[in-house]
């Protein structure tokens, strides 16, 4: 398989960056998007160049480090799968691949295609946690949760924090992300001692790290590797309704 | 302390209660304006008009309607604007990117909220200059009084029907404004609700239906009217 990469190339955070082309003739239909990648890497190491920065770890769809976007889609083209998991037969001989990082002000490029995304985990510093007593393990049966609660629990917890919803996102939201996180407590007995108060937190600290608001469109959840639902994000506007009232309350005391 | 109405969320249910506020008087409006359907002599339209302009509710609705939409464009400006600082927007040939997305699992009409609202408020321009101002503030040779019942009104349906037969343009324009309305509400009715919180993976099937119903409904039912009228008087 011959193929054409036009590659995303930024030396670091000030650089101005600009694409490279480059020519790949050793390409098989087994390899997956990111071994594609690494042969590119191989040949760039060989010629004494710069190998091209990308983030990766699991290589399993677990961990959401490899973010990038595929011809213009986060992860590439396909439905719920990482950019880790893209296989090469999603490709054609010949074809020209556009490599590109995810773009957002939030996410600031380090370099090539890594981005830095600890704007996401300050939102998890402002909520994403409980204060229960760990301990071991309790008993079965101890907490009764529905099996419908537990299943919408799990969607939502299935997110892996890789920022492909905010890549897709016209706003650079990141309600889903957000959503995904509050719901994953809110629908479990565990999550109930911050109550409200986390969805108010974690939503104020997404505001404030500059990410744009939901217009609603479902782009993120065409995009998100996990499936994640926008019904969350209507679960985060509910919590989020009900901080609103409880603040306007307290604040009168 | 962050407000309430200042967060991201905040703002964004101010858009959905300003937006169904707004859909409810369209209900209204559309319910008088079909009367100029049924009725060829223009009676039960004037009759429609005159209640309409003279019933006390008015007087507290009608600015509250003003308020309305100037809060949903000022807070429309104010999200699109913060929407796109926060991309690097400059950057590639389709938009942030250079590839252009080929899936985005959304509808144009949800992308394009602002450009389909901004079509709507000019529409509402040239709207409110061709008729209420009329009615309310210059007058017109064509709202010369008509006596219904004994009772004396201005003759609304002969200055509405005036229009789209002496300008046969306006019926487009009209047509046009329709269709954008359509648009904004094949998106805005679900998001409405979506924003509230009151979805689910349940609802939000049946709440994309009654979208489309009710915004095809709306679109097909103020494009008709122009039309009619103006098909009327050439056959
Ligand atoms: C009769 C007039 C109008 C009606 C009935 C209407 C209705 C709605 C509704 C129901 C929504 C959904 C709210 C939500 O997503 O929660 C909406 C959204 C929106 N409207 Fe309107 N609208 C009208 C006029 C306008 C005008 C004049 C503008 C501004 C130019 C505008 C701009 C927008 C924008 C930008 C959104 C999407 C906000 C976002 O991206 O989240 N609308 N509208
Ligand atoms: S919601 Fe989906 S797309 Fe967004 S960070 Fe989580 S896994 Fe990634
Ligand atoms: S490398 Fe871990 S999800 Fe792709």
């Amino acid at each position: 398989m011959k193929l054409t990469l036009k590659v995303w190339r930024q030396a670091g955070p000030k650089d101005k960056g600009q694409f490279e082309t480059y020519q790949l003739d050793n390409a098989s239909l087994d390899m997956t998007f990111l071994e594609l990648m690494d042969a590119l890497n191989e040949k760039l190491i060989a010629e004494g160049k710069d190998p091209v920065a990308f983030e990766h770890d699991c290589r399993e769809g677990i961990c959401g480090s490899c973010a990038m976007m595929v011809n213009g889609r986060p992860h590439g083209p396909g439905q719920e799968i990482t950019t880790c998991q893209l296989n090469m037969k999603a490709f054609k001989d010949g074809e020209t691949i556009t490599v590109e990082p995810w773009r957002t002000n939030s996410f600031p490029v380090i370099k090539d295609l890594v981005v830095d995304r600890s704007s996401f985990e300050k939102i998890m510093e402002a909520g994403g946690f409980v204060n229960v007593e760990v301990g071991s393990a309790v008993d079965s049966n101890t907490y009764k949760v529905s099996k419908a609660r537990a299943d919408e629990a799990f969607d939502a917890a299935a997110c892996i924090g890789c920022g492909a919803c905010v890549a897709a996102c016209k706003n650079s939201s990141a309600m889903l992300f957000v959503a995904a996180k509050v719901s994953q407590y809110a629908l479990l007995p565990q999550g109930k001692t911050e109550g409200v108060q986390r969805a108010w937190n974690m939503l104020a600290k997404m505001d404030e790290l500059g990410f744009g608001s939901c217009s609603n469109t479902g782009s993120c959840e065409a995009e998100c590797p996990k499936g994640v639902s926008l019904s969350h994000i209507a679960r985060l506007n509910r919590e989020f309704i009900k901080a609103g009232f409880r603040k306007a309350g307290a604040e009168k005391l | 302390m962050t407000n309430f109405f200042t967060t991201s969320i905040g703002r964004k249910i101010l858009m959905s209660v300003t937006g169904l506020f707004l859909i409810m008087f369209l209900l209204v409006h559309l319910t008088v304006n079909s009367m100029i359907l049924f009725d060829g002599t223009g009676d039960l339209f004037n009759r429609a008009a005159h209640f309409m302009a003279t019933t006390p509710l008015i007087k507290v609705v009608e600015p509250l309607l003003a308020i309305g939409l100037l809060a949903h464009f000022l807070i429309a400006s104010l999200i699109t604007f913060q929407n796109q600082r926060n991309r690097n927007v400059t950057y590639g040939a389709f938009g942030r990117y250079e590839a252009r997305n080929a899936s985005q699992g959304s509808t144009w009409a949800s992308r394009n909220m602002y450009i389909l609202g901004t079509v709507i408020i000019v529409f509402l321009v040239i709207h409110l200059i061709n008729f209420f101002w009329k009615m309310k503030f210059t007058g017109d040779p064509l709202l010369s009084e008509v006596i219904i019942n004994g009772e004396h009104m201005e003759n609304a349906y002969a200055l509405v029907t005036g229009l789209f037969i002496n300008w046969k343009w306006s019926v487009a324009l009209y047509v046009v404004g329709a269709i954008a309305l359509g648009l904004h509400l094949y998106h805005g009715v679900w998001s409405a609700f979506q924003t509230l919180g009151w979805s689910n993976k349940k609802w939000r099937k049946i709440l994309n239906v009654i979208g489309v119903l009710f915004s095809t409904l709306l679109a097909l039912g103020y494009a008709i009217i122009p039309l009619y009228v103006m098909i009327r008087s050439m056959i």
